[in-house]
């Protein structure tokens, strides 16, 4: 990550400390940035009141413990959460095993016997979320499968995350040092042994970064359960709004439990991997005798745990 | 009758649908992409910049918009742009909204970019004289660009997935919304109906990955 490339703050790479005249056109434009802020939340704020929009009665069903509808909403919405929060935990519990047998299967794999499972991870990874979640809940019936609509949103995450954490994985394994692999063979160990033993240990040490924003993915993604009528959070917000009649006010409380869960999960995500990159640098004080690894480690281990997952 | 033929009956009997749809989901992803990437620009932009407010706007804006579902920003623009006068088609709120939300990644993927490039080449720069505008426009963001392509390839990948949501808001034509309406509306099988919507969500991804993975191999930074 950025760590190791300048530790100032974003962009502190970009110029020098500033010295009296950047400091005063620093100023400057502070004040003006702010002033031209405020005028446009004046504005917008403007524009809102003027279609009604602060309007106590649109507020204090949800924010309000005294309006008589505060508990019941809160509940309704409580359990929306709860669902929302049920269909990630099982998304993400039954990808991972998914996830992990995939990627165990493509390492076990090599040369020509490899490309149809590459395929087949490419074409998974190509359908759309909603659309596998659509899927799922209209051709399971018609087959006989008659689940709950839980199980339809679950199946349509997995299919996509399944194939993500198997990709995570490769990428773990790959950024593991070929000493280790080596080091196993040596001693005599099978393929499989050397997976199970030395190899996956450590590479879902090197994935749990990753696997962490992966969650604050499928958590987003359960929302577009709503499409097949799995009552999650938003899902009943829009119903709430029937009878409240405020849905911006609504979107927005929404919007901020979101906002408050998956910020903290991606805060976990990145102490994590501060914590590693700190172990990992201090673990590493003799150098290393060939010094190859050394210098591709960092690399190999940073992309796949910085690029892939926070591109949804 | 063949029994291929037979299976894939509803697409081919609807074949200009797909076509439609196709163009119209290709055509809600390019106006986002642009926009997104431009946004995306300013964003990362205010994130470096040595103004205060100005990055702990951009910050905001990619901790808001990363970390809401798209569907949220989908109905926030459809019933709050209307609020503050601003009224449109569907289909521009989807791509409003495609184009918000896709933006926080791109700010993203540029500004870990920009963080990527080691400190000494900014000083060298400055060390020999170079401007803050030449040694952004010629030292700085060249390097940054490049170690950003991968990610922002993923980045607009993903957003022609995330694309598919338009058709379930009511975005009419895209390929999303011929398949439900073949389902739900004509009563046509679902698994080859759907197969057919995977199949042109295929076209628009798969040559990206693959070209992502030449891209990759081409400008890779070696450091």
């Amino acid at each position: 990550m950025s760590a190791h490339a300048n530790a100032g703050p974003d962009g502190g790479v970009l110029y020098d400390a500033l010295g009296p005249r950047g400091r005063r056109r620093t100023l400057i434009c502070t004040v003006a940035v702010v002033a031209a802020g405020l005028a446009v939340l004046m504005g917008i704020g403007r524009r809102l009141a003027d279609h009604g929009q602060f309007a106590s009665e649109k507020w204090t069903p949800l924010v309000d413990p005294h309006d008589e509808s505060f508990e019941l909403l809160w509940r309704f919405l409580g359990g929306g959460l709860w669902r929302t929060v049920l269909a990630a935990g099982l998304a993400i519990v039954i990808s991972l095993v998914v996830g992990t047998a995939l990627g165990v299967v493509g390492a076990l794999l090599t040369g020509r016997s490899r490309w149809p499972f590459t395929a087949m991870i490419h074409l998974l990874r190509g359908i759309p979320v909603v659309i596998a979640i659509f899927f799922a809940a209209r051709v399971l019936p018609d087959l006989g499968v008659d689940l709950d609509i839980l199980w339809y949103v679950v199946i349509g995450l997995v299919v996509y995350n399944s194939v993500v954490i198997a990709e995570i994985l490769r990428a773990g394994l790959n950024a593991l040092p070929s000493g280790q692999r080596e080091a196993a063979v040596a001693l005599g160990l099978s393929r499989v042994a050397t997976l199970r033993l030395v190899l996956l240990p450590q590479a879902f040490r090197i994935m749990l970064p990753s696997l962490i924003s992966q969650i604050v993915v499928v958590m987003k993604d359960t929302s577009l359960g709503f499409i097949v009528g799995y009552e999650e959070l938003l899902r009943r917000g829009n119903i709430a709004i029937q009878t409240t009649r405020n849905p911006l006010q609504m979107y927005l409380v929404v919007a901020i439990v979101y906002i408050v869960i998956n910020a903290s999960l991606g805060r976990l995500a990145e102490a994590v991997e501060h914590r590693m990159a700190r172990s990992r640098s201090a673990g590493r004080q003799a150098p290393a005798p060939g010094g190859q690894s050394e210098q591709v480690q960092p690399v190999l281990i940073t992309h796949p745990v910085e690029d892939e997952p926070p591109t949804r | 009758m063949d029994p291929f033929l037979d299976f894939a009956e509803p697409v081919l009997d609807n074949l200009d649908l797909y076509a439609t749809g196709l163009w119209t989901t290709l055509r809600i992803c390019l106006w986002s992409a642009f926009l997104a990437l431009s946004l995306g620009t300013v964003i990362a932009a205010c994130r470096v910049s040595p103004v205060p407010p100005l990055r702990r706007f951009g910050s905001g804006w990619v901790l808001v918009l990363r970390n809401t579902p798209l569907t949220v920003v989908f109905f926030f623009v459809a019933f709050g742009l209307p609020e503050i006068g601003v009224n449109g088609e569907y289909y521009w709120f989807a791509v409003a909204a495609l184009s918000l939300y896709t933006s926080s990644f791109v700010a993203e993927a540029l500004r870990s970019g920009v963080n990527a490039v080691p400190a000494g080449q900014a000083e060298a720069a400055r060390a020999i004289g170079l401007t803050f505008g030449q040694s952004l426009g010629q030292v700085i963001l060249p390097q940054a660009f490049r170690t950003s392509v991968p990610p922002l390839v993923n980045v607009l990948i993903a957003m022609v997935k995330n694309s598919a949501t338009a058709g379930f808001f009511g975005v009419a034509g895209d390929l999303s919304w011929v398949g439900d309406t073949l389902t739900s509306g004509r009563g046509y099988a679902v698994i080859p109906v759907l197969l057919g919507v995977v199949i042109g969500f295929w076209i628009l991804v798969l040559p990206a990955g693959a070209l992502l993975s030449v891209v990759e191999r081409k400008v890779a930074v070696v450091r």
